[in-house]
C-alpha cells in the first residue's frame, strides 16, 4: 500500500513538475506582460470593457504576428477589483515572473507601487492616470503616464470652456463646480483646478462623493442646484458615473455644460442616463467605433474566434478602445526595447528604456492600422515622461459617443510649473528618495 | 467667529431664505430613508429569525436584481420575469436552509454569521458567472414604473419631485405595512419571534425551524429584490449595488436589529439627517458628509437609547 502510494505520489509529482517546466520554458520565450484588471467589485462597469480591450490586442498581435519581434506575448490577469491593497498583492505577485511593464489601473495602486518600482526594476505605465508629477522622469524614472495627465485633462477642459465662452477671461466670476469621487483619482486635479480659479478669477464648488454614496449623490446634486455653477466637471468612476449622468439630467442641469474626464466616457455610464442624458461631454484621447483595420483584426482573430470575454454588442465601446490604446503603448515600448537591448525576450529594465523613448507619429499610428485613433505622442522623454498629447470632447448623443471637437492641447505652461513643483514636494515628503542614476538613451 | 457663524446662524438663515430648497432637502431625505429602511428591513427580517446578521444580505438585492434583468434579457415579458425572480428567491431561500442553515443548528451565532460571508461570496463568484460583470439598465419602463418628475411651484421656488422617487416611497411603506402586519399578526409571526429567542425552545414545542427559515429568507429575498429594482432604476444593475447595504448599518444600530418600525423610523431619520448634513453642512468642510454622518447620528442615539430606539432590551442574569 505505501509502495503504491509512493509511485502514484511520485507519479503526481513528476507529472505536476513536468507540466511547470514546460510553462516555464514557454514564459521564458514570451514576453511577460501582466494586467491588473478588475471584473468584480463595484468598479467592475468600468473594469471589465478596459480589460477586454488590453487582453484582446495582445491576443491578436499573438494570433496575426506572431506576437511582438516574433516573440508571443504571454499575458496573464490579476484580478484587483480596484482595490489598493489587491492591486499591491498584484505588484507582488508578479514581480518575480520578469513583468516587462505593470499598469496598476489603480491611482490608489499607483501611488503604492512607485516607491517599488525602482528597487524590482519593473516601469510602471499608469496611462493617463496616476500622479500627475511622475511625469517628472528626473524624480520619477520608472513611472510613465502618457499621454496626458489629470492636469493636461483638466487644463484641456478649461480650454474648451474657454472657447464657448469667448475666452478664459470671461471665466471671471463665474462657478465652476466639480464633482469628484472621494479618492486620489478623485482628488488629483484640485491642485490645478484651484490654480486656475486664481489665474482667471473664477470661483469652485467641490462636490465630495464617497464610493459608498456613489450610487445616491442626491445630496450633491441638490448642492448643484443650489449653488448653479455655470459649468460642471466630473472626475468619477465606476456606478459613480452612470449616477451622476442621470441625477443631473433629474435635476434639469443643462448635460452640454457638464463635462467628463476621460474616465467619466464609458458607453455604459451614458446609456444609463438614456435620451436625458443627450449632450453630455466628456474628453477622449483614443479613437470611437470599430472603424480601424486593426479593430477588425482584433474582431476577426479574436472575437469571432471565440478568444474573447468581450460581448458582441460591446465590441469596439469607448472603454474597450481605451483598453486597446493602452496595449499598443505597451506593444510599442516593448517594440523599442527589443531594438535598444537586441533581444526578444525583454525586462522591465529594457521596457523602462523603451517607454522613454516612446514615439507614436501620425503614420506610426497609420502603420499599426490605427489612422488618427489616438493624437502623435512625440513628447515622451528621459525629462517628460508624458507628452502631453491633446485630447478631444465628445458628447453623447442619445445612443452613442460622437467626436465634436478637434484634438485640443492642454495648457503646458500652466501645467508643467505646477508638475515640477509637486514632484520636488513628493521628494521633500520621502527623505532619501533616490536619486536617478538610470542612463538616457540617445533615441530619447 | 465666522466659523461659529457658519455653523450655527448661516445654515439656518439658508433654511429660511430658501424653504423651497428645505423642502425638496427634506423629500430627498425621507426618499432616501424610506430605501434605506427597505434594506435594513431585510437584515432585521433575518436577524429576528436567526439572531445573525445576515452578511449576504446586500448580495441578495444584486443577485434579485440580475436576474430580473437577465430574465428579460433572454426574451422574457417583464411580469413574467419577475414572477420567475421571485420563484428563483424562492429557491435560494430553500437552497440556504437546506445547505446552509440546517448543517448549523444550534451552533454559535458567530458561526452562522460566518455562514452567511461565505453564502456572499459563492452568490458573488455565481452571479458573475452567469450574468458577468457588465452593468445593465434596470426595465423600468417595462414595470411601468413612472419617469419623468412633477414640479410643484412653493415659497418662490420650486420643489421638483421624481415621479420614480414617489413610487418607490408608495412601495417600501406598503411592503414595510405588510410585513409588519405579517410578521407581528399571524402565526408564523408569532413563531418567528419564538425561534429568535431559543431554536431548542421553538423546537420543543413544535414550531418547524426549517420552514421558519424558508420563509423568513424568502421574505428577505423579496424584500431585496423591490430593493434592487428600486435602487437599480435610480442608478444601474451592477455588483456595485452590494454596498449601498452598508447604508443599512447606522439605521439598524439607531432602530435596533429586531424592530421592523425600528427599521422605517431609523432610515427616515437618518435619511433626513444625512442630507440636512450634507446640504447646509457639508460644505464647511468640503462636503462628503453623507459617508460619516449617518454613524455620527446613530453614535448619539446609542448614548440614550443603548439597543437602538426600538430594538429588544437584554437583561442577562449572572
Amino acid at each position: 500500500m505505501r509502495l503504491k502510494t509512493l509511485i502514484v505520489g511520485a507519479a503526481m509529482a513528476s507529472l505536476v513538475g513536468s507540466s511547470a517546466l514546460v510553462s516555464m520554458a514557454a514564459a521564458q520565450d514570451a514576453n511577460y506582460v501582466p494586467l491588473f484588471t478588475y471584473r468584480t467589485g463595484p468598479f467592475a462597469s468600468s473594469g471589465i470593457p478596459i480589460a477586454n480591450g488590453m487582453h484582446d490586442y495582445f491576443t491578436m498581435l499573438n494570433e496575426r504576428d506572431g506576437g511582438i519581434g516574433g516573440v508571443k506575448v504571454n499575458v496573464e490577469e490579476c484580478e484587483t477589483g480596484y482595490d489598493t491593497k489587491k492591486g499591491v498583492e498584484c505588484w507582488e505577485t508578479v514581480k518575480g515572473k520578469n513583468p516587462t511593464v505593470v499598469g496598476p489601473w489603480s491611482t490608489g495602486t499607483t501611488l503604492q507601487v512607485i516607491p517599488k518600482a525602482a528597487v524590482d526594476k519593473i516601469p510602471i505605465l499608469s496611462m493617463a492616470y496616476g500622479l500627475s508629477a511622475s511625469a517628472i522622469g528626473e524624480k520619477f524614472p520608472w513611472v510613465f503616464n502618457p499621454p496626458a495627465t489629470y492636469w493636461d485633462g483638466l487644463s484641456i477642459i478649461f480650454r474648451y470652456i474657454g472657447g464657448k465662452e469667448g475666452g478664459l477671461d470671461k471665466l471671471k466670476g463665474k462657478t465652476i463646480g466639480f464633482i469628484f469621487l472621494e479618492s486620489g483619482y478623485g482628488r488629483e486635479p484640485l491642485p490645478l483646478l484651484n490654480q486656475l480659479a486664481k489665474d482667471y478669477g473664477f470661483n469652485v464648488k467641490e462636490y465630495s462623493v464617497a464610493g459608498k454614496e456613489m450610487q445616491d449623490q442626491s445630496a450633491q446634486w441638490l448642492a448643484v442646484r443650489r449653488d448653479r455653477p455655470d459649468w460642471m466637471i466630473m472626475w468619477g468612476w465606476g456606478a459613480m458615473n452612470p449616477t451622476a449622468v442621470k441625477r443631473a439630467s433629474e435635476n434639469g442641469y443643462p448635460m452640454d455644460r457638464f463635462i467628463g474626464v476621460w474616465w467619466s466616457g464609458g458607453d455604459d455610464d451614458a446609456r444609463a442616463g438614456g435620451q436625458a442624458a443627450k449632450g453630455y461631454l466628456t474628453l477622449n484621447f483614443n479613437g470611437l467605433g470599430a472603424n480601424y483595420p486593426a479593430i477588425q483584426d482584433i474582431k476577426k482573430h479574436v472575437v469571432d474566434k471565440g478568444k474573447s470575454q468581450v460581448a458582441a454588442e460591446k465590441f469596439a465601446e469607448n472603454l474597450y478602445n481605451r483598453g486597446v490604446y493602452n496595449s499598443v503603448l505597451v506593444a510599442e515600448a516593448i517594440r523599442n526595447a527589443q531594438k535598444l537591448s537586441g533581444k526578444k525576450v525583454v525586462s522591465g529594465e529594457d521596457v523602462r528604456r523603451g517607454l522613454e523613448t516612446l514615439t507614436i507619429t501620425e503614420a506610426r499610428w497609420k502603420e499599426l492600422g490605427l489612422p488618427g485613433f489616438g493624437a502623435p505622442i512625440t513628447g515622451v522623454n528621459c525629462n517628460d515622461h508624458n507628452g502631453h498629447a491633446p485630447a478631444y470632447m465628445q458628447q453623447w448623443d442619445g445612443a452613442k459617443w460622437v467626436k465634436i471637437s478637434d484634438w485640443i492641447a492642454p495648457m503646458k505652461d500652466k501645467v508643467r510649473p505646477l508638475l515640477e513643483k509637486d514632484a520636488d514636494d513628493y521628494v521633500t515628503k520621502n527623505a532619501g528618495w533616490p536619486k536617478r542614476t538610470e542612463a538616457c538613451d540617445k533615441a530619447s | 467667529m465666522d466659523l461659529l457663524y457658519k455653523i450655527f446662524i448661516d445654515p439656518f438663515l439658508q433654511m429660511g431664505g430658501a424653504p423651497d430648497l428645505l423642502i425638496q432637502t427634506l423629500w430627498e431625505g425621507l426618499v432616501g430613508g424610506m430605501l434605506y429602511a427597505l434594506i435594513a428591513l431585510g437584515f432585521v427580517l433575518i436577524f429576528k429569525a436567526s439572531g445573525v446578521f445576515n452578511f449576504a444580505q446586500g448580495i441578495m438585492v444584486v443577485f434579485a436584481a440580475l436576474t430580473l434583468v437577465g430574465l428579460h434579457a433572454t426574451g422574457i415579458p417583464a411580469f413574467v420575469a419577475l414572477a420567475l425572480t421571485v420563484v428563483v428567491m424562492f429557491a435560494l431561500a430553500w437552497t440556504v436552509e437546506r445547505v446552509v442553515l440546517r448543517p448549523l443548528v444550534n451552533q454559535p451565532d458567530i458561526i452562522l454569521f460566518m455562514a452567511t460571508f461565505g453564502l456572499t461570496y459563492f452568490l458573488i463568484g455565481f452571479g458573475e458567472l452567469i450574468f458577468g460583470g457588465d452593468p445593465k439598465v434596470m426595465i423600468t419602463d417595462e414595470l411601468f414604473l413612472p419617469k419623468g418628475r412633477i414640479n410643484i411651484p412653493a415659497f418662490g421656488g420650486v420643489v421638483s419631485l421624481q415621479k420614480l422617487d414617489i413610487a418607490a416611497a408608495i412601495i417600501a411603506t406598503t411592503m414595510v405595512a405588510v410585513l409588519s402586519v405579517f410578521f407581528s399578526k399571524t402565526r408564523i409571526g408569532r413563531a418567528l419571534r419564538a425561534v429568535a429567542d431559543s431554536h431548542k425552545a421553538a423546537l420543543s414545542v413544535g414550531i418547524s425551524l426549517e420552514q421558519i427559515w424558508v420563509i423568513v429568507w424568502f421574505a428577505a429575498g423579496l424584500v431585496a429584490l423591490v430593493t434592487g429594482i428600486m435602487w437599480g432604476a435610480r442608478s444601474d444593475v451592477s455588483f456595485a449595488l452590494e454596498i449601498i447595504a452598508l447604508k443599512a448599518l447606522p439605521v439598524l444600530i439607531l432602530g435596533g436589529f429586531t424592530s421592523i418600525p425600528g427599521a422605517i423610523v431609523g432610515g427616515l431619520i437618518i435619511g433626513v439627517g444625512e442630507k440636512i448634513a450634507e446640504f447646509y453642512w457639508g460644505p464647511l468642510i468640503g462636503g462628503g458628509t453623507d459617508s460619516w454622518f449617518a454613524f455620527v447620528i446613530a453614535l448619539i442615539f446609542l448614548l440614550f437609547w443603548p439597543h437602538g430606539l426600538f430594538g429588544e432590551k437584554i437583561i442577562e442574569r449572572i
